[in-house]
């Protein structure tokens, strides 16, 4: 038993169409639980007011948005390497859903923003290099829709993949050079002594659970999809020969 | 390789107008700026670095999907695949065919365009030495990029989506090193990051470039 088995579409098929249904749910109750919580049942923060509660937001979708290039990349170095469909196609599937964490992020950091700041949008390090983030969301998303053959779209994108992370990279480190931010630092590590009070704390990690899961969720049922699709048009193709 | 380079260059200097666009439309933008911000020159003098950086990367990009275009078209680019040079060595000779014919004449009219903008006297040789150090990269950048969507129908838009975020980077610390030379400040920070970000680009998006085309010709 290999983790490589899951890279026969229909064993991918079969075991996540046995998985989404407990994802989606546990994904679901975890946000509900995070949000609620979070929402209702934690105090204001003597500063910021209730506005601090688009934490429950802001913070797990950035965190997301991150993890899902990261996670793309690691698609796009696997189907290189060992040029398993499944992944190429995981990828493929976890390009929107990122982007889509990137909008949210940014959205909900120019709300919080607006009271707090006093604008909508500041050229932070941290905000520009969102910015440029979706930027190549896009660019992977407008590249993989351009291309017709499925093989050589998913090996162009991969590479774009590859060289985007070594720029986005560097973006996020020219522009912190470019110009010194609002931003707060992280404020949710593991090792610092000092993080978000526990009050903020607890239904913050459970609305990442739920960012987690709905994310992993979204992926299992695009790539589903993906797959599908594919058979699909292999089967037209087929029928027109015939 | 050289007969590669001059096959290139004789090509984009002689045939159909690309080589003197890209000049002409630096010269347009920079022409617009004042006409979009205002005349005053106190303004425009502190803005000019920024713009001239600008005009030169679009001018530079309005290239780009030149170099693969043609050669594509008529099959050339099939046949320097069979020849016996190394993908990666064609990709290098077409991103310095571009540098020659596109960014190289650029670098060359940015202090003509830097009086329209009124730069201060102690910017040119900054704006100048930025844009020597900062165009390869974004020519090796753009090749890449052209690589990328070489056999595309419509690719010249896609290709700017793609190229213009790889930008990112260069532009920040070319346009700082001109800025900083133009108010008198030290400069040598942003201009070795800048040049560090010249020379990796330049040593390994080749391969990049490479592999995207034999992907792209299989």
């Amino acid at each position: 038993m290999s983790f490589w088995e899951y890279a026969n579409p229909v064993k991918f098929i079969r075991t996540t169409d046995r998985l989404l249904p407990w994802l989606s749910v546990t994904a679901v109750l975890c946000l509900a639980v995070g949000l609620i919580w979070g929402f209702f049942f934690t105090p204001d923060d003597f500063r910021q007011g209730s506005t601090v509660k688009i934490i429950y937001l802001h913070v797990p979708s950035a965190l997301m948005a991150i993890n899902a290039w990261l996670m793309m990349l690691v698609a796009s170095i696997i189907w290189i390497v060992r040029r398993h469909h499944v992944s190429a196609l995981a990828a493929r599937a976890a390009a929107p859903v990122g982007a889509m964490m990137t909008v949210i992020a940014l959205a909900t950091g120019a709300i919080w923003g607006q009271p707090m700041w006093g604008t909508w949008w500041v050229w932070d390090p941290r905000l520009t290099s969102f910015l440029i983030l979706f930027l190549f969301y896009l660019g992977y998303i407008a590249l993989w829709s351009a291309i017709e053959d499925d093989d050589t779209a998913a090996d162009l994108t991969s590479i774009l993949c590859l060289v985007g992370s070594v720029f986005a990279l560097l973006s996020r480190y020219a522009v912190l050079f470019w110009n010194q931010g609002l931003h707060q630092g992280a404020s949710l590590s593991l090792d610092k002594e000092e993080n978000v009070h526990d009050v903020f704390y607890f239904p913050l990690l459970v609305s990442i659970a739920g960012f987690v899961l709905l994310f992993i969720a979204l992926v299992f049922l695009r790539t589903q999809t993906e797959i599908r699709a594919r058979r699909a048009r292999a089967l037209q193709a087929r029928e027109r020969l015939a | 390789m050289i007969a590669l380079l001059t096959r290139d260059m004789r090509l984009a200097v002689r045939a159909g107008g690309g080589f003197g666009l890209g000049l002409a439309f630096f010269l347009i933008v920079v022409v617009m700026v004042p006409f979009g911000v205002g005349p005053e020159t106190a303004l425009l003098s502190r803005i000019a670095p920024g713009v001239l950086w600008i005009g030169a990367l679009l001018a530079c990009l309005l290239s780009l999907d030149r170099i693969f275009a043609l050669d594509w078209e008529d099959g050339s680019l099939d046949l320097l695949a069979t020849a016996p040079l190394p993908m990666e060595a064609i990709a290098v000779v077409k991103a310095l065919a571009h540098w020659l014919t596109s960014a190289l004449p650029l670098v060359l009219a940015a202090p003509a365009l830097g009086v329209l903008l009124n730069l201060p006297p102690a910017g040119y040789l900054w704006l100048i030495l930025s844009l020597a150090v900062g165009t390869p990269a974004l020519s090796v950048i753009g090749t890449f990029g052209a690589a990328l969507t070489v056999g595309l129908k419509r690719g010249g838009l896609l290709l700017s989506l793609l190229v213009l975020p790889l930008y990112v980077p260069t532009l920040i610390f070319g346009a700082e090193v001109a800025r900083r030379g133009a108010e008198g400040l030290a400069v040598a920070t942003p201009l070795a990051m800048l040049a560090g970000i010249s020379a990796g680009a330049v040593a390994l998006l080749p391969f990049a470039s490479a592999a995207v085309l034999r992907i792209n010709l299989r």
